[in-house]
């Protein structure tokens, strides 16, 4: 297995010949925050939050979906990157509702602990209060567009790993949102089966149980992974 | 043998809409009553005449030189033929009719039409877009010919990288470059695609490549796939333009039907499938990452780049994108030559550029002109300057992802570099002219409510980072910004321009970043206490 060695922060480290940017980072220990990337699905650079420097590169680059390449000179955390970190969550946080006093997965959910990680404690952007519905016509789960933050983690289980592509995304814009089949009540999509992996990896409290309730939510983000190594490489986690 | 007078009517998008086709049957009515035939009188739809504000044109040859009149109505259909008739007679233009006509005749040596070096534009306003044996007796599809029979896929990119063209889509990729990418990718199937997906407000070039000379375009892409190897192409056409789209589709029967399309091209083993594909209304399906998802049937949303589609584009294969403008400059650098071509222009950005002119200015049209021309000859000498005779305040190219250039800085050369420098960029060759009385606060506030509305809402800096841009650009233009209302504004600026996915978004604060840069004074005086903007304002970046 050939081997590219890379400095991030000024730390060399080695990673396998096409790992991303966002291992080699994880392999220097660097904690690079991540929120639409998720292991076991195909990265989207959507979020913007992995944006590293690095050196002879005009622009920032998504560790998530730029590969690691010998001799880079990679830093994570400059004093701008810090602040664009901390816009991107405050956009996030204007752009929504995101209410965690009643939300399903208070304490456990990763805008929130982006906001911590990035020390946003309030947002400098007037909130939006856009109007959104919510779609509570399945029979186990509910989405709530308020707490969306169109990572497409939902979008992508569902079409990568469950083969079912009952998620895509409608319009454009602010105006965005998560659709159901062909922009139909979840509750009537034939091609769902239910198996929940999109309410497993949904980031905030936008896909959620409805047995659910306040910070009630318990996400496992860890499946899509898991399964792929089973599927392609036929290695189980408890093997 | 003299040459038999004919009239050539515009017959393009602009001109239709002030009359053109009214006009063109009120002249063959008036042919008709004078008692001549089509031989003796040819009367010829033709595209784009270039002063599209003067519409409908109408330009007569004759033997002796050829005279162009604009604005005329179907009432001087009877004078115009008369004219052109005796024209043909080779005798004095005071002929009947000649003063009704005087106050239309439009001078063709004046600046607009004597400092144009048409290379992109050479058949337009010449062939009718509509007839290939009209553009056959011009000469298109002769170098396709030529290429195929005599050169090899290595020379022709040989003569397309010493030509030193520039895509002409806007971010001026060098050509022979993107074309030597695609060609030495590993062997399989390959893709040639031509972005006709025009959407900057203000921009009409390729519409009018496409609806006046759509064979040219053809040719071009046809060589193109023969020096990269492609036997498959798409152009991806918006909806938006739907005269462009039957006549492209038109010509691609025509070039079908005469082999120059198809298998066996000329009679050589050369194939070539080309189709068109229409677009859907998203401004952001003319990114190419985008535009290939929606060519493929899909949802078009920027992808992150590597791979570029040059390596990976349509269904994975290596995918060779162009302008319309870009494929159509090829057919005559193959004819006279890369050299010839790269002997036109300036160090950097060679050969000439297309230019769409409007906003106030007394001449709005199509203007091809050499790179490096000063921005000042193109809007003051060739534009003519604001209608009312009062100083030009800024020009803006490039469109949404572009800036607005000072008064004070129009003697800048026109090329990618200097307009880089300058905060705004060539992008397609939009060039909007303002006069005096243009709030920049609100020019900035009108094109990011476009990038608002045609964000495709992937990433989060350009979808919710827009939508606070426009409106702290509300702010301004209402009076009630505060100092720390400008310091958001630059802020968040940059975060958008560097932080956002694609082009679109990396580019939609551009519009600002311009005006900020050099009418600071506006927006420090839009602020609800004018005096506390300017002591915050920092200095000029």
């Amino acid at each position: 297995m050939s081997v590219v060695t890379l400095t991030v922060n000024g730390q060399d480290v080695a990673v396998p010949a096409g790992a991303s940017l966002l291992e080699a980072t994880r392999a220097a220990e660097a904690n690079v925050p991540t929120l639409c990337h998720l292991e076991g699905l195909t990265p989207v650079s959507s979020c913007r939050l992995c944006l590293v420097e690095v050196e002879g590169s005009g622009k920032l680059l998504p560790a998530c979906s730029t590969a690691a390449a010998e001799g880079m000179v990679v830093h994570t955390h400059t004093p701008r990157l810090r602040e664009y970190r901390r816009m991107t969550v405050e956009l996030f946080f204007a752009e929504g509702n995101h209410v965690c006093a009643v939300c399903v997965a208070n304490t456990h959910c990763e805008l929130q602990d982006m906001a911590v990680t990035v020390g946003m404690d309030h947002s400098r952007f007037p909130y939006q209060y856009p109007q959104r519905p919510v779609d509570a016509t399945h029979p186990q789960f509910t989405l709530d567009h308020n707490r969306c933050i169109l990572c497409t983690r939902c979008v992508r289980v569902c079409d990568e790993i469950e083969g079912a592509h009952v998620w895509d995304i409608g319009s454009r814009g602010g105006q965005c949102h998560i659709v159901a089949g062909l922009d139909e009540p979840w509750g009537q999509v034939q091609a769902c089966t239910s198996c929940g992996k999109c309410v497993d990896v949904c980031p905030t409290g936008a896909l959620f149980r409805n047995s659910d309730t306040t910070a009630e939510k318990q996400p496992n983000t860890t499946l899509p992974a898991l399964l792929r190594t089973a599927r392609e490489q036929h290695r189980w986690h408890n093997q | 043998m003299p040459v038999p007078p004919q009239l050539r009517c515009c017959d393009a998008s602009g001109c239709r809409s002030a009359g053109g086709q009214a006009l063109r049957s009120a002249l063959e009515g008036a042919r008709d009553a004078a008692g001549l035939d089509a031989d003796a009188l040819t009367i010829k739809p033709v595209g784009c005449l270039r002063l599209c504000g003067s519409g409908p044109l109408v330009a007569c040859d004759g033997p002796g030189p050829t005279q162009l009149f604009g604005g005329v109505s179907p009432e001087h259909a009877g004078a115009l033929i008369a004219a052109s008739h005796a024209a043909g007679l080779a005798t004095s233009h005071t002929a009947s009719g000649g003063d009704a006509l005087a106050a239309h005749r439009l001078d063709l040596e004046d600046s607009f039409f004597a400092l144009q070096q048409p290379v992109v534009l050479e058949g337009c306003g010449q062939v009718n877009p509509e007839s290939i044996d009209d553009a056959l007796a011009f000469g298109t599809y002769a170098q396709l010919r030529r290429v195929l029979q005599e050169l090899t896929p290595e020379q022709v990119r040989d003569e397309v990288r010493r030509s030193g063209l520039r895509g002409r889509g806007g971010a001026g990729y060098p050509t022979g470059l993107k074309w030597d990418t695609v060609a030495l990718q590993p062997p399989g199937p390959r893709y040639v695609v031509c972005n006709a997906d025009e959407g900057d407000p203000g921009a009409f070039m390729d519409r009018s490549v496409l609806e006046s000379d759509p064979h040219r375009l053809i040719e071009g892409m046809a060589i193109a796939a023969y020096a990269v190897g492609a036997e498959r192409g798409f152009v991806y056409v918006r909806a938006e333009y739907p005269l462009a789209i039957e006549r492209l589709r038109l010509a691609l029967q025509q070039a079908r039907s005469r082999h120059l399309l198809g298998n066996h091209i000329d009679g050589t083993t050369f194939n070539l499938r080309l189709e068109v594909r229409v677009g859907a209304g998203a401004y952001v399906c003319g990114e190419e990452t985008a535009l290939l998802l929606s060519i493929q049937g899909q949802r078009g949303m920027p992808q992150p780049r590597p791979p570029f589609p040059a390596q990976s584009g349509l269904w994975g294969a290596p995918t060779l994108i162009n302008n319309v403008e870009t494929f159509t400059a090829v057919p005559a650098i193959l004819r006279e030559g890369g050299d010839w071509y790269a002997a036109i222009g300036t160090e950097h950005s060679k050969g000439t550029k297309v230019f769409a002119l409007s906003g106030a200015v007394v001449n709005t049209g199509l203007v091809e002109v050499p790179m490096g021309t000063p921005l000042r000859t193109v809007v003051e000498v060739i534009g003519g300057g604001v209608p009312d005779g009062s100083p030009i305040k800024a020009v803006q190219t490039g469109g949404p992802s572009g800036g607005c250039i000072p008064a004070e800085r129009l003697d800048t050369p026109v090329d990618y570099e200097s307009l880089l420098e300058l905060g705004s960029m060539m992008g397609s060759g939009g060039m909007v002219v303002m006069g005096a009385s243009t709030s920049m606060p609100e020019v900035a506030r009108h094109f990011m409510g476009f990038s608002v509305n045609e964000s495709c809402g992937k990433c989060v800096p350009c979808r919710a980072g827009t939508v606070q841009l426009a409106q702290l650009l509300d702010r301004f233009v209402e009076h009630r910004a505060t100092p720390a209302d400008m310091e958001r504004l630059d802020a968040l600026c940059q975060m958008v321009k560097v932080t956002s996915l694609c082009g679109l978004g990396q580019s939609a604060p551009n519009p600002v970043l311009s005006t900020l840069r050099w009418f600071r004074h506006e927006y420090e005086a839009a602020c609800r206490e004018p005096a506390a903007c300017v002591a915050a304002g920092g200095v000029e970046p």
